[in-house]
């Protein structure tokens, strides 16, 4: 399934990941090893109240991602009584030194935006941005991250999106899936502003706060289909953004869906065209199908894959999405969607490898042409 | 319903398809008024209907969630001269859809007053059984190329499991009728007593997008703004009750279940069942009912109504499509009356083997719903 011409070592001189072009890895999971861990990065008062309610000691682990379920981590990168993701060497070795990676995005899954607090959602935020800032990206100058944000207070996003926006490490914004309200809510508006203007992607990352059901017909017994429901989610998501207008208002704005999987865009976009070419007088300011907005804005880092068992299949799904430019290759370590490093499905080949393996984020992170 | 598919180079192929005989899976009819329904209820049903009306989780009592783009979701021509509703007077289907369109066979969906998902389940049980004699007696009696649904209100599972009981006898009904949003997923095993008794009956159960099920349509992203979200939102539901269908072993307790999904296009089903099928294999431990692969269930237990059908950007992609979820499960459907209303002639934009649109057209229903008497 790899496409890889030459062996590792001999791309890596020449600055190529193992996939023989050069590498951005838009999905990786670096973990917080626990709530303890944050402390130096509070305020006095919001140490005393993690010390005193024993808040240090709890666990925000997202429902969405038990930490110890099989998807949550390869056996191989799990850390023995650790957890996934929370080790820096084996982060290193694994994640970026086996692939040849020139850059990779972290995305930090810890729940601050889960919090039903406004006030500790913040703190939580700019604390998960501090340590990451420090004992991330400091160690390794391949690492870049998204920013970390309350998001159901809009207000107090954009104060945490501008005291990271000077540091140029920081290349994305990150919000969930499945939140409060659709993303596309005017309410959601002054984040993207402010997006727009630091040059900030809006990263939406698979997974939920679970304010309500994670379907429209309440919820499921299994995290089976939690994770699976995902892409209906996103598919949500996209209605949201296109139809309230969010890319005729911030028109050079990109959103990153990360682990969203892509094998559903084609369908998606049928549907949403035709019907949009149906009923668009109920939102004027949509001028353009559906479909080619989502070329135009969206990117989709590719792990999970969702394969078709038949590449062939893999192959019409790409062509259906119609566009080279949408695709960003990922790893999404540590968790588990592909064995060894076949991390690139065979059908992503030639010109359009290069394209999702490097250029597509390039064009898509603008920060990371600006260096450090 | 889109305009471009009025070209002239599909006119030649209407004229040559046009003795074909159609079954249209998804019919919707309506009461002229609510009086027509007053014969088949109790007097204690009949008052609750006239004092305090439907009750449903959401936010309007007397209308859908999101006002429509069209008068009653309806084709702007589809309104009877004689007055009432579209869709409400038998002669005026019969001259503007039965008779041109080649209907051999029509099924009954009646969506009207959101019988199956009512908060007070006795109230909803008495309209639901009001609405299903309604169906018989002034439809199906009048007119041989109508078929009737057994419409049920899941989460009242007990009437459900009853109302199928006292369906089950007369063949007029074909399916039985469930909203496919309701409290809680419907693979959920509180809600197998239905399924048990659709199999006893052996009766197909369909699935009409829709239903009221107090989650916001937004697939666990929250409240929507536009119909143009809903419209497509009915889709992520749709997967959302096929997964947990299949994920909590229906199919495995059930082995002659059969499942119509009415209303929701279908070229979503691939990518969904590789979703599906891929991360089984990372999950299988946590779901131990399933014994084989998540798609293979799908494609033994469920049927697909065409309308609205998707429509790819390369017309031919849509074949592709059939071809993985076999031409025997698409059945071809309008949703007359109602605006994206799909006409038989113009449906299909690529030209598909004579033995491929029998079986989409009418061969694939008649053989699931028993109407080879016809």
């Amino acid at each position: 399934m790899v496409v890889a011409d030459a062996g590792p070592r001999q791309q890596a001189k020449a600055g190529n990941s193992i996939f023989g072009h050069p590498a951005i890895d838009c999905d990786i999971h670096p973990a917080v090893p626990n709530t303890k861990a944050l402390l130096p990065y509070f305020d006095d008062y919001w140490q005393e109240q993690l010390l005193t309610r024993g808040i240090d000691r709890l666990s925000f682990s997202m429902s969405s991602y038990p930490p110890n379920a099989p998807i949550s981590a390869r056996p191989d990168w799990r850390p023995k009584g650790a957890r996934p993701g929370s080790d820096f060497d084996m982060l290193k070795s694994q994640a970026l030194d086996a692939f040849g990676t020139r850059y990779a995005i972290c995305n930090v899954l810890f729940g601050a935006s889960a919090l039903h607090s406004e006030d500790m959602a913040a703190v939580f935020s700019t604390a998960l941005n501090e340590w990451l800032a420090r004992e991330w990206l400091d160690r390794d100058p391949r690492l870049r991250a998204s920013i970390v944000i309350p998001t159901e207070s809009p207000d107090l996003a954009v104060e945490e999106i501008e005291r990271r926006a000077a540091d140029k490490r920081f290349v994305q914004i990150l919000m969930l899936a499945m939140g409060d309200k659709p993303l596309g809510r005017r309410s959601f508006w002054p984040i993207y502003r402010a997006a727009e203007k630091y040059g900030l992607p809006i990263g939406v990352h698979a997974g939920g706060t679970y304010r309500q059901a994670p379907t429209s017909t309440g919820w499921p017994s299994y995290f089976l289909e939690d994770y699976v429901n995902l892409s209906g989610a996103f598919e949500s998501q996209l209605l949201s953004l296109i139809s309230e207008g969010v890319f005729a208002k911030f028109p050079d704005l990109k959103f990153v869906f990360a682990e969203s999987g892509f094998c559903w865009l084609p369908a998606f976009m049928w549907r949403a065209s035709k019907t949009w070419r149906g009923v668009r007088t109920e939102i004027p300011w949509v001028k353009r199908a559906p479909a080619e907005i989502i070329r135009d804005h969206i990117r989709v880092t590719i792990q999970p894959v969702d394969a078709p068992p038949d590449p062939a299949q893999l192959d019409m799904v790409i062509e259906q999405i119609g566009s080279d430019r949408m695709l960003m290759f990922s790893t999404d370590y540590p968790h588990w969607q592909f064995e060894g490093t076949d991390a690139l499905p065979a059908p992503l080949a030639g010109d359009l490898a290069r394209k999702v393996l490097h250029d597509n984020a390039m064009e898509t992170y603008t920060r990371l042409r600006e260096g450090r | 319903m889109s305009m471009d598919v009025l070209e002239p180079r599909t006119r030649p192929v209407r004229e040559r398809q046009s003795k074909l005989s159609v079954v249209d899976c998804d019919i919707h009819p309506a009461a002229k008024s609510a009086l027509e329904l007053k014969p088949y209820m109790p007097q204690q049903w009949w008052e609750h209907l006239t004092t305090f009306g439907s009750g449903v989780r959401q936010n309007f009592s007397e209308t859908l969630a999101y006002p429509r783009m069209q008068a009653e979701v309806s084709r702007v021509d589809a309104w009877p001269p004689s007055g009432g509703p579209p869709g409400s007077d038998l002669d005026f289907m019969r001259a503007q859809h039965l008779d041109p369109n080649n209907v051999e066979r029509g099924i009954l969906i009646p969506l009207r007053m959101n019988a199956g998902s009512q908060r007070n389940l006795a109230f909803g049980a008495a309209l639901c059984r009001a609405i299903n004699e309604w169906q018989i007696e002034t439809w199906c009696r009048k007119e041989e190329r109508l078929r009737g649904s057994i419409q049920v209100s899941a989460d009242d599972v007990k009437f459900s499991v009853a109302e199928i009981e006292r369906c089950a006898a007369d063949p007029t009904y074909v399916q039985v009728l469930i909203p496919p949003r309701n409290l809680e997923p419907l693979g959920r095993e509180r809600y197998w007593p239905i399924f048990e008794a659709a199999v006893a009956a052996n009766r197909p159960i369909a699935m009409h997008v829709g239903g009221v099920s107090g989650s916001p349509a937004g697939a666990g992203t929250g409240t929507i703004s536009y119909y143009v979200e809903e419209h497509q939102s009915l889709v992520q539901a749709m997967q959302a009750v096929l997964v947990s269908l299949v994920v909590e072993g229906v199919f495995e307790r059930f082995p002659t279940l059969k499942i119509v999904m009415v209303e929701a296009g279908f070229a979503w089903l691939p990518a969904l069942s590789w979703r599906l099928d891929t991360q089984w294999k990372r999950f299988k431990a946590e779901v131990p009912q399933l014994k084989r692969l998540p798609s293979e269930y799908i494609r033994e237990h469920f049927w697909f109504t065409t309308q609205p059908i998707e429509e790819p950007e390369r017309p031919e992609d849509l074949d592709r499509i059939i071809d993985w979820i076999g031409e025997d499960r698409i059945m071809f459907s309008t949703d007359y009356p109602h605006w994206d209303f799909d006409d038989p002639n113009y449906v299909f934009k690529t030209r598909m083997s004579e033995t491929r649109r029998r079986k989409i057209f009418s061969e694939n229903a008649k053989t699931l719903f028993n109407l080879r008497d016809a």
